[in-house]
């Protein structure tokens, strides 16, 4: 198997279309465009069904068709557009439906900037409009991670019937590096008993929407929250990059951890011992990463790309307030490795004060 | 191992010329990573792509410290000299630059890329030219093996075109250390 050099956003497209996602409906927005480029150029050599919505709430509308007939589809968007996904997230998740929807995350409010950030952790975690749900909600920190966690995301969508949100930036999906792609698969529309398909005249005809309506709130309530917590037990993701010996620990997803990689790598040149926890999926957060924190890790500092950190009160509830936090905040800018290591050098300075999760 | 921010006019290809850096290096068994600044850019504004290749894992793809910089005009020289280590290769389009003196730090290399292209009559290959000289400068990847990898990056793209080797040889040849 050989390399290929593309960015991460055709490695997240060209992996759905290797793992059987024949529906593909969006709307352009940038820095995800190239998403629904690819798909335009490659969806229908592979026999499927490429449609640029007039809007993504039409879009998301044709994904719910799409899978309730079980299909592998997929959805993508940034920013503004991603939350005109919500409502629809909320119903895919009511319908048991699996889907896969990427947010490549771009920074600010409104409009905001077309470039990286970090600061829709909330509503890809928290999110998915109302009602109670979980998304599974995987961070690829390179281009080869774009790749392997869209093919894996269609798998993990299926098996829990659940939407499966690929949190990516402006910088993991813009960035070009070397990727080996998955084997293509053909995924057989109709290998679930749940889907919508023709049914003999005597036999039932499945629904597709809101389970609680037919299988009655009691079971549906002891389903919902038995795969709330399968998949919370079950699908926790993470790397740990020399937290053994650490003083202070950095707590970084997608393109923040790069940096903080290379922080870990510098600083340590310098004697200063610090290690980094990269959370793969950030719903379900990967506690089990922060169980037994070696004795010596004083701290733990979150590198986000956010205004306020959105991450902290996941961090605190993995350490269970066992360690004090620190939040290296960069807004609408990357951070350095040089401003992380400076940040975390005043912080065994004792110079900087724990941070408030507000 | 370099970190490297190449960058000029929207329209000189910079980055393209990344692009090709990378591709080539890659085919050498590197690993590399490019990425491009985008947001709201005007046209005939700056335009600009950091590429890192190494031997190692990468971490940032956005260095804040670099080994080579590949300037096509002077807005961008003074945009990023400041960010050059020590020891480090400057590779300046003499074309669009003025008089000027450069810092003691680095190892400078001027060629007169743009007039070079126009002078083959296609002012299209100036990135050529640039690569051609920075390949001579940093010796990151061998001459011959640079000229068959770029046949082969436009050649699976079917534009080969003989103008881009003879480019990059004038690039090579022409470049003088200051």
């Amino acid at each position: 198997m050989d390399y290929v050099l593309m960015k991460g956003n055709e490695a997240i497209a060209e992996a759905a279309l290797r793992a059987g996602c024949r529906f593909y409906a969006g709307y352009p927005i940038t820095p995800q465009s190239e998403i629904l480029e690819y798909m335009a150029d490659h969806m229908e050599e592979r026999g499927g069904i490429f449609i640029q919505g007039e809007n993504e709430i039409a879009s998301m509308s044709m994904l719910y068709g799409a899978a309730a007939c079980g299909a592998r589809c997929m959805s993508s968007s940034s920013g503004p557009g991603f939350d005109l996904k919500q409502e629809e997230i909320s119903y895919l998740s009511a319908a048991g439906l699996p889907a896969v929807i990427v947010n490549a995350m771009r920074y600010g409010l409104g409009d905001g900037e077309i470039t990286a950030g970090q600061d829709s952790y909330w509503v890809s975690t928290r999110g998915g409009g109302h009602g109670d749900k979980r998304l599974l909600v995987l961070a690829p920190a390179s281009v080869q991670e774009c790749a392997d966690l869209t093919y894996l995301a269609f798998d993990l969508a299926e098996k829990y019937r659940n939407v499966v949100e690929i949190l990516s930036d402006g910088a993991i999906c813009q960035m070009i590096e070397k990727v080996y792609l998955p084997e293509a698969k053909e995924h057989d529309i109709n290998k679930f008993d749940w889907t919508l398909s023709g049914k003999p005249r005597d036999q039932k005809k499945n629904k597709a929407y809101n389970l609680s309506y037919y299988m009655g709130y009691e079971a549906y309530n002891k389903m919902m929250r038995e795969k709330i917590e399968t998949m919370f037990n079950e699908e926790q993701r993470w790397e740990s990059f020399m937290v053994e010996d650490a003083e202070l620990v950095l707590v970084a997803y997608g393109i923040s951890s790069r940096v903080c990689r290379t922080a870990v790598r510098q600083a340590r040149k310098d004697g200063i011992k610090l290690g980094l926890i990269r959370p793969i999926t950030v719903w379900p957060y990967p506690r089990k990463a922060f169980e037994n924190l070696p004795e010596c890790v004083k701290g733990c500092v979150g590198v986000e790309m956010s205004l306020t950190s959105q991450m902290g009160e996941d961090i605190l509830l993995a350490t269970r307030h066992t360690r004090p936090l620190y939040g290296y905040l960069t807004g609408k800018d990357l951070p350095t490795a040089e401003g992380i290591i400076a940040y975390c050098e005043e912080i065994l300075s004792g110079n900087i004060r724990p941070m408030e999760v507000l | 191992m370099a970190d490297i921010i190449m960058a000029g006019f929207g329209g000189q290809g910079v980055l393209t010329a990344g692009k090709i850096l990378i591709d080539v290096a890659a085919r050498e068994g590197m690993n590399v990573s490019w990425t491009s600044s985008y947001g709201a850019e005007m046209r005939g504004g700056t335009a600009s792509c950091s590429v890192v290749i190494s031997d190692e894992e990468i971490g940032s793809p956005y260095p804040t410290r670099l080994d080579v910089l590949l300037a096509m005009n002077e807005p961008s020289y003074d945009k990023f000299i400041g960010q050059m280590r020590d020891g480090g290769v400057v590779i300046v389009n003499q074309s669009l630059m003025s008089q000027r003196r450069y810092p003691d730090n680095v190892d400078v290399y001027l060629i007169p890329a743009t007039d070079q292209a126009n002078a083959l009559g296609d002012g299209r290959v100036a990135n050529i030219v640039m690569l051609g000289a920075m390949i001579k400068a940093t010796g990151l990847i061998g001459r011959e093996a640079f000229a068959q990898g770029l046949e082969h990056y436009f050649g699976k793209k079917g534009r080969s075109n003989p103008k881009n080797l003879e480019a990059y040889r004038i690039g090579f040849e022409e470049a003088g250390k200051l």
